[in-house]
């Protein structure tokens, strides 16, 4: 464009001109991910919430209002509330042993001098490993209730018969093949990120430490490098949280029913998987958005509970 | 080098076996799926434990890619195309949409950016009802791309996007905007090029996110040919019959390609694992 000689009014209409590019450009790249996200976000958030005050059998449109029924027979079915308290206790098992566990082998790789790389990679690479693959390793080898099961073999060196891990109500052994297919496939993915913000904790503080007389690992720990962890430890305690408040992959395919037997996930249904069999088997869609939104409520309380007890993660971390 | 005391050597040496039992508690899984892919049916439920077949079955393999009920084939065609499809459009996307909100001024972005971070807090189990009426209704039920598009769609790479963009230098900015490049030419031929290890960090988080997804999967593809191979898993345990060596050789075969992926590009991978507890 020429900038010399131009009257006040064709300046104007050149800025005017920049400014409308300006504008198009940035809903241009916006464009897509903006529909998107409101597709696939926006309008499943209120179509869901007008669906769960719908009473919707066997269809997916809302409209026959029944105000808030779907809600208050769910908190009165018995069903429903035996598998909110299932991923209740689920979640404080889970959480603090993955946190500790993922913790405790932060601290011990980072210790290690040669071979430190082999054993990152060996803990961390059950990320890789899918919820459904790992559910299918567990209960049809590792915790295989007949005599070829891993564990079996293992404990019938010492003389043990066969245990049925996941047949039995009592003793629950179920929850041992739960809790430890989880803990192996995510530990490893919060232990690196312990490593990485193990590796930014000034030298120096512990350089400190030592010149005050601090003995022991104990103190060092406590005092340097718990504290220097604290963000990084809230959010991975928020990630651990979320994840196992929305557990459906281990409990379906480790409980769940093969052929015609319905299986053993009545031992320990957790909310995503009675809201499925609400949703896609019984057709009850208004019931199904109903379970989503008192089961995001729980998530949320939860939250907030962990959140007054080891604070939110200061925001003064991000760069 | 001052010696080290005996204390200090007892430590290293139990912390090499502690460490050492670990990992081969965390690689017995492995072990098992290797075991129990090359071994018959009855060679796996032998009460006698072999701790390997001396002579692998490899035809495991064969008959599980010729076996009409085990969708082995498909259920790889589909999780490749899928997990390819969400890691190509979700980088583009988040990329085009976090260079507009980092480096386009646009009054009212910030807004439209908090109300993207907003989405972060809505877990996927208050959407998967409705996201699976909203399907119904425009078509999306037992196709591929009624399984991958709800997952291009990312406030969490957006946002990363956009902090990486903010830090981006102004310097080379003007100095394209010198050279008569606009909006598009500068994020096409400036910012994208240097934005590989973002996106091999991200990208290949969306592309394992996507292939061992199972919730969404399961919602919505309920045919056959709509399976990803996570639902073909599911069904050897669901099926009437187990044929236990097709399944310990479809967990392999479903397992090894992310594997690879993980051996090869570690440094990424960790780099995206650290990006996800909002470090940068």
């Amino acid at each position: 464009m020429s900038v010399t000689h131009q009257n006040p009014e064709t300046r104007v209409k050149e800025r005017n001109k920049s400014h409308l590019r300006t504008t198009l450009s940035f809903w241009a790249f916006m464009a897509p991910a903006l529909i998107g996200l409101i597709l696939f976000m926006g309008v499943p958030i209120i179509w869901g919430f007008l669906l769960s005050l719908s009473h919707a059998q066997n269809t997916i449109h809302f409209g026959h209002f029944i105000g808030i029924r779907n809600y208050t027979d769910l908190l009165t079915d018995p069903e429903f509330l035996n598998s909110l308290y299932t991923i209740v206790i689920f979640t404080l098992f889970i959480v603090p042993i993955t946190f500790v566990f993922s913790l405790w082998l932060a601290l011990m790789v980072n210790k290690v001098g040669r071979g430190k790389a082999f054993f990152r990679t060996v803990f961390f690479i059950p990320t890789a490993v899918s919820y459904a693959a790992a559910s299918l390793i567990w209960r049809m080898s590792l915790f295989n209730g007949t005599a070829f099961g891993f564990v079996n073999h293992l404990t019938a060196l010492f003389g043990m018969s066969p245990i049925a891990w996941i047949g039995t109500a009592s003793p629950p052994w179920y929850w041992l093949v739960l809790v430890t297919v989880r803990i192996w496939l995510q530990v490893g993915f919060y232990m690196i990120i312990f490593l990485a913000a193990l590796q930014e904790i000034p030298h120096s503080l512990y350089e400190a430490a030592a010149m005050d007389g601090a003995t022991g690992g104990w103190q060092v720990l406590r005092y340097i490098t718990l504290p220097q962890l604290r963000a990084t430890s809230v959010s991975i305690l928020l990630l651990c949280l979320i994840a196992a408040f929305q557990a459906f992959d281990e409990f379906y395919n480790i409980l769940g029913g093969s052929g015609a037997s319905s299986g053993n996930i009545g031992l320990a249904r957790p909310p995503l998987v009675y809201i499925y069999s609400i949703a896609l088997s019984s057709q009850d869609f208004g019931m199904g958005a109903a379970g989503g939104f008192i089961l995001t409520a729980l998530i949320v309380m939860f939250t907030v509970v962990q959140g007054k007890l080891f604070g939110f993660g200061e925001s003064r971390e991000g760069k | 080098m001052r010696a080290r005391s005996t204390q200090e050597k007892i430590a290293v040496v139990s912390r090499y076996i502690v460490l050492s039992l670990l990992a081969v508690i965390f690689l017995l899984p492995f072990y098992l799926i290797v075991r129990n892919a090359l071994m018959s049916d009855s060679q796996i439920t032998s009460s006698h434990w072999v701790w390997f077949p001396v002579h692998p079955h490899w035809h495991n393999f064969v008959s599980l890619f010729h076996d009409p009920d085990a969708f082995m084939y498909e259920g790889l065609k589909n999780s490749a195309l899928i997990a390819f499809g969400t890691l190509i459009l979700q980088m583009l996307f988040s990329s085009m949409a976090g260079y507009a909100l980092a480096r386009i001024p646009m009054r009212g972005s910030n807004i439209i950016f908090f109300l993207i971070l907003g989405t972060l807090m809505i877990p996927s189990a208050v959407t998967f009802v409705p996201t699976f009426a909203l399907m119904a209704t425009i078509g999306g039920v037992n196709t591929v791309w009624g399984i991958l598009t709800p997952g291009v769609f990312s406030a969490f790479s957006i946002f990363l996007f956009r902090q990486f963009y903010l830090r981006f230098p102004d310097e080379i900015e003007e100095a394209g905007k010198l050279d008569g490049l606009g909006y598009f030419g500068i994020y096409w031929r400036l910012l994208l090029p240097n934005s590989v290890s973002i996106m091999m960090a991200l990208g290949i988080l969306a592309f394992v996110g996507s292939w061992n997804n199972f919730l969404w999967p399961l919602v919505i593809g309920q045919d056959p040919s709509a399976w990803t191979v996570q639902i073909v898993l599911s069904t050897f345990l669901t099926a009437q019959t187990v044929h236990l060596h097709e399944l310990f050789a479809a967990t392999a075969v479903a397992v090894a390609p992310l594997i690879v992926i993980f051996l090869f590009m570690q440094r990424y991978i960790m780099e995206g694992a650290k990006f996800s507890s909002g470090k940068e």
